[in-house]
């Protein structure tokens, strides 16, 4: 046998031809240009599903008022039955914006960019791997992602508008919306979510397969970065989760086509009206399998940015990360945790107290986990000359940002209390504290940090700032006041922002101060949007126009990534890589300077510090 | 730029990429169909007493198809495991027999399938049920034959009689006042029948299709590099054990059960 020698000849051909525009940007297979790719797709969508929100706030703040500037073209270019000829939301409208806004921020803008993206660019740079192990699989899964939104996209224009029954599609709600339209909303929301998962799926198989096979020699597990530590646990997150939703999804897409009754029980009435089903179906199966995807992925959402978040600390209190290794362990514990947890989305279900009291139990051991990651991270701050930078802002804010959205989910996980705040506004502040001011900000932080190394330039550190500063207040001024309207009883789906109950006399209702909130939410909101403004110029302009960053490695960091040349060329790295220590070794007493990338070699000489008895 | 272990095993883990690879693929399977079945179980056991069918599946033609399976399996590994031993003319007749068994086992599956689009169950406008197979050639606009029988009660038609007497029933249009076929849309079970077989089915014919890519078409890699090409056929290997293995699951729970 002689396989080497035949192995290599396609692989040099390739080498031969310069690739032109579409070889190289569009089906490229580089795991580099494929990150930038899910970057640049996934920051549009987060864009536009925070466009889809900002007009739902209008509505909320004030019910019943044509929208300024784009209510004519909603009814234009959406019809009758979407927005009045004045421009007034319609309730349809609404509806399908609020299911829109969630399935695109979640699987269309976070997943892409943390996991995509960053996941992407990052992963194989700082495990020292040439590529992903399956280039073309890869390229494959960026484009079940782009026709997923394509299809949720389009999904806006056809007949009865896109899906409405929420970014979960809980049936028998999902199934009887526009059940007289095929195909209908909810058809292109289950077919773009296969896509997705699809995309998913490809994606969480080359990722743990690269992380299992391409490290670098000497990379041990216990030397790898926490990056690549959470990426490998969100990895087989969306491994083993997704699979149950694309299940579901399927028995949906019967549901709504086939006519079968998987999720739709004996003898139900609408508007007064026996359906004519099979029957025997369980709403709450949809329920189940929805949430067991469901809640993996807020770790999926949460994971890549802690990981981003742990490199920046690292990097900028130039001391090691403290407690590393409990780090790695609760990660893991969380990946596995993850998977019980899920029924605590359906405590006001009827299922049980006994269920509802199991997973009220496991839910409280996951946020121990989470707890211990976040103070190994604050801890790591004690005693370090800290570095302010635009990315170290991010990461710093991350921090009680986070702490905010863990702790307030602890009344939604004892079912006591949950009772209470169950599909209030409290829910949406809680998870919206998780994943805004604390994936976002690890997002834009992981932006702002990784930028000179995609880009060879470095990114506006004033503009940076103010983006920080006013993100900052913004996200706590729109977030902050929704606890309080949680807590007064306010329902999460309300159309009209609660007025109607404010003003129905002898009904015990809202208060007025609290559906006043509305507004200054909804200014709020505007704020945050003027707020990218800064972002959005410096990210462009500093393409050509940054200043070029001083180095290859211009935040001086241990860790792989910045040991290649800037931008990494195809293949990533010059020579082969080898590895001699931890991830984080900042600051180590008799070096000469305060880091010591993980591929340097050791000296021979003898040291003069530290501690040289070791058995 | 190469990827390595792309071939060559890893020495710390033993294993090249693509195995790795389709094992966490598989892995991933194993939760699409576990959701699945979790849900089999939860329609069942939702359902009302005696409302969950038995007997509505034909045991022998899925047995046969549980059996040619099973073969399929044996030959794939005889393939590689001839591959193995440089003799590539038995890894051809292997491989061979195990896409033919692929394609009977389909062939099978269409049969049974078909057969359920063909039988009805008819709700007379005076309460009495019929069900049985439509004569597509007897059945005009006036009347409708089935070559079937009459069901005492909702029990019996749940769960028939092993051999129950088939005749020829014909039924005037105008006496009808539900008539329906045993298609996905007729009860529960069915749904999750179709559901389940469906996905095993495209699993089939995917797994079927990748193997006769590599027996036929990529057939000359074995000459340039056979290393590859052995890792070829056992990742597939691999993903047609486990096509085989949900078959096993799916034959008593949908049949026997």
């Amino acid at each position: 046998m002689q396989p080497t020698s035949h192995a290599d000849a396609p692989v040099q051909e390739s080498h031969h031809a310069e690739p032109g525009f579409w070889q190289k940007y569009i089906f490229s297979t580089d795991h580099k240009v494929i990150g930038v790719q899910y970057g640049i797709t996934g920051l549009m969508f987060l864009f536009f599903g925070f466009c889809l929100m900002t007009i739902m706030r209008w509505q909320l703040a004030y019910p019943g008022h044509p929208i300024p500037i784009i209510g004519h073209l909603l009814y234009r270019v959406l019809g009758e039955g979407m927005a009045t000829k004045e421009g007034v939301m319609m309730p349809d409208l609404y509806n399908s914006f609020g299911a829109m806004h969630g399935t695109i921020m979640v699987f269309l803008a976070i997943v892409p960019l943390a996991f995509g993206a960053f996941g992407n660019f990052v992963t194989p740079l700082q495990i020292g791997a040439p590529d992903m192990t399956f280039p073309r699989l890869n390229m494959v899964s960026y484009q079940f992602y782009f026709m997923g939104g394509v299809l949720m996209l389009s999904s806006f224009f056809i007949p009865g508008g896109a899906a409405k029954s929420g970014w979960t599609s809980y049936s028998p709600l999902a199934t009887l919306t526009d059940p007289s339209l095929h195909p209908n909303g909810q058809t292109f929301w289950i077919i773009g979510m296969v896509c997705l998962i699809s995309s998913s799926l490809l994606g969480a198989v080359n990722f743990i397969t690269t992380i299992i096979q391409l490290r670098a020699k000497g990379l041990s597990w216990m030397r790898l970065p926490f990056f690549v530590w959470a990426q490998l646990v969100t990895g087989f997150l969306l491994l083993l989760a997704f699979p149950p939703l694309e299940a579901a999804a399927v028995m949906q897409l019967m549901d709504n086509v086939l006519h079968t009754s998987f999720f739709l029980p004996t003898g139900l009435v609408v508007s007064g009206q026996m359906l004519h089903l099979s029957g025997g179906g369980s709403p709450l199966l949809w329920q189940h399998l929805f949430w067991f995807l469901g809640h993996p992925e807020v770790y999926v959402l949460i994971l890549p940015a802690m990981g981003i978040v742990t490199e920046i600390i690292a990097n900028n209190t130039r001391k090691p990360i403290w407690g590393y290794r409990s780090m790695v362990y609760a990660v893991m514990v969380i990946g596995f945790l993850s998977f019980i947890v899920w029924a605590h989305h359906m405590y006001l279900t009827g299922m049980g107290t006994r269920i509802a009291t199991f997973f009220q139990t496991t839910t409280m051991m996951i946020s121990i986990p989470s707890v211990i990651i976040l103070t190994a991270l604050f801890i790591s701050l004690w005693g370090a000359s800290i570095r302010i930078n635009t990315p170290m802002l991010f990461a710093l804010g991350f921090l009680p940002m986070f702490g905010i959205g863990g702790l307030t989910g602890l009344p939604l996980g004892f079912n006591a209390s949950d009772i209470a705040l169950h599909d209030t506004y409290y829910v949406i502040a809680h998870f919206h504290y998780v994943v805004a001011p604390g994936t976002i900000f690890g997002l834009f932080a992981g932006i702002y940090y990784w930028y000179p190394k995609i880009t060879g330039r470095m990114m506006n550190e004033f503009w940076g700032k103010v983006h920080f500063g006013l993100s900052f207040i913004f996200m706590n001024l729109v977030f902050m006041p929704m606890f309080i309207q949680g807590m007064a009883g306010m329902s999460r789906r309300l159309y009209d922002g609660g007025v109607r109950y404010m003003a129905t006399p002898d009904v015990v209702g809202l208060s007025p101060s609290v559906v006043g909130l509305n507004v200054n939410i909804t200014h709020a909101v505007w704020g945050l949007g003027l707020a990218q403004i800064p972002f959005i110029i410096n990210f462009f302009w500093s393409i050509k126009r940054g200043r070029k960053a001083a180095s290859d490695n211009p935040w001086e960091a241990t860790t792989l990534e910045w040991q290649t040349p800037t931008p990494p060329p195809h293949g990533n790295f010059d020579k082969p890589v080898e590895v001699f220590r931890g991830p984080y070794e900042y600051s180590v007493p008799g070096k000469s300077r305060d880091f010591t990338p993980q591929n340097e070699p050791e000296r021979t000489e003898p040291l003069t510090h530290g501690n040289p008895v070791r058995s | 730029m190469e990827i390595p272990y792309a071939v060559k095993p890893r020495p710390d883990t033993g294993l090249y990429n693509a195995k790795v690879g389709i094992w966490l693929f598989l892995a991933s399977e194993v939760m699409l169909f576990g959701a699945l079945f979790c849900s089999y179980i939860l329609l069942r056991v939702n359902a009302p007493d005696g409302m969950w069918p038995h007997h509505w599946l034909n045991i022998p033609l899925g047995m046969t198809n549980t059996l040619v399976l099973i073969a399929s399996s044996v030959t794939v590994v005889l393939s590689w495991a001839s591959l193995k031993m440089g003799n590539f003319k038995q890894y051809k007749l292997c491989q061979g027999i195990t896409i033919l068994c692929a394609l009977t086992f389909l062939g099978i599956k269409s049969f049974e399938y078909r057969d359920k689009f063909v039988h009805y169950n008819v709700v007379l406008k005076d309460g009495r049920v019929a069900d049985g197979h439509l004569q597509k050639a007897e059945t005009n606009d006036k009347t409708v034959v089935l070559e079937g029988w009459w069901p005492k009660d909702q029990a019996q038609l749940m769960n028939p009689p092993l051999g129950h007497e088939e005749v020829k029933i014909e039924i005037p249009r105008d006496q009808i006042k539900t008539m329906e076929n045993y298609g996905p849309w007729h009860h529960t079970y069915l749904a999750i029948y179709f559901t389940l077989t469906g996905l095993h089915a495209l699993h089939v014919i995917a797994g079927a299709i990748v193997i006769f890519a590599i027996w036929g078409p990529l057939a000359k890699v074995w000459e340039q590099d056979p290393e590859r090409y052995i890792n070829r056929v056992e990742v597939s290997g691999l993903f047609w054990h486990f096509v085989d293995l949900v078959w096993i699951f799916l034959f008593p729970v949908l049949y026997l059960l």
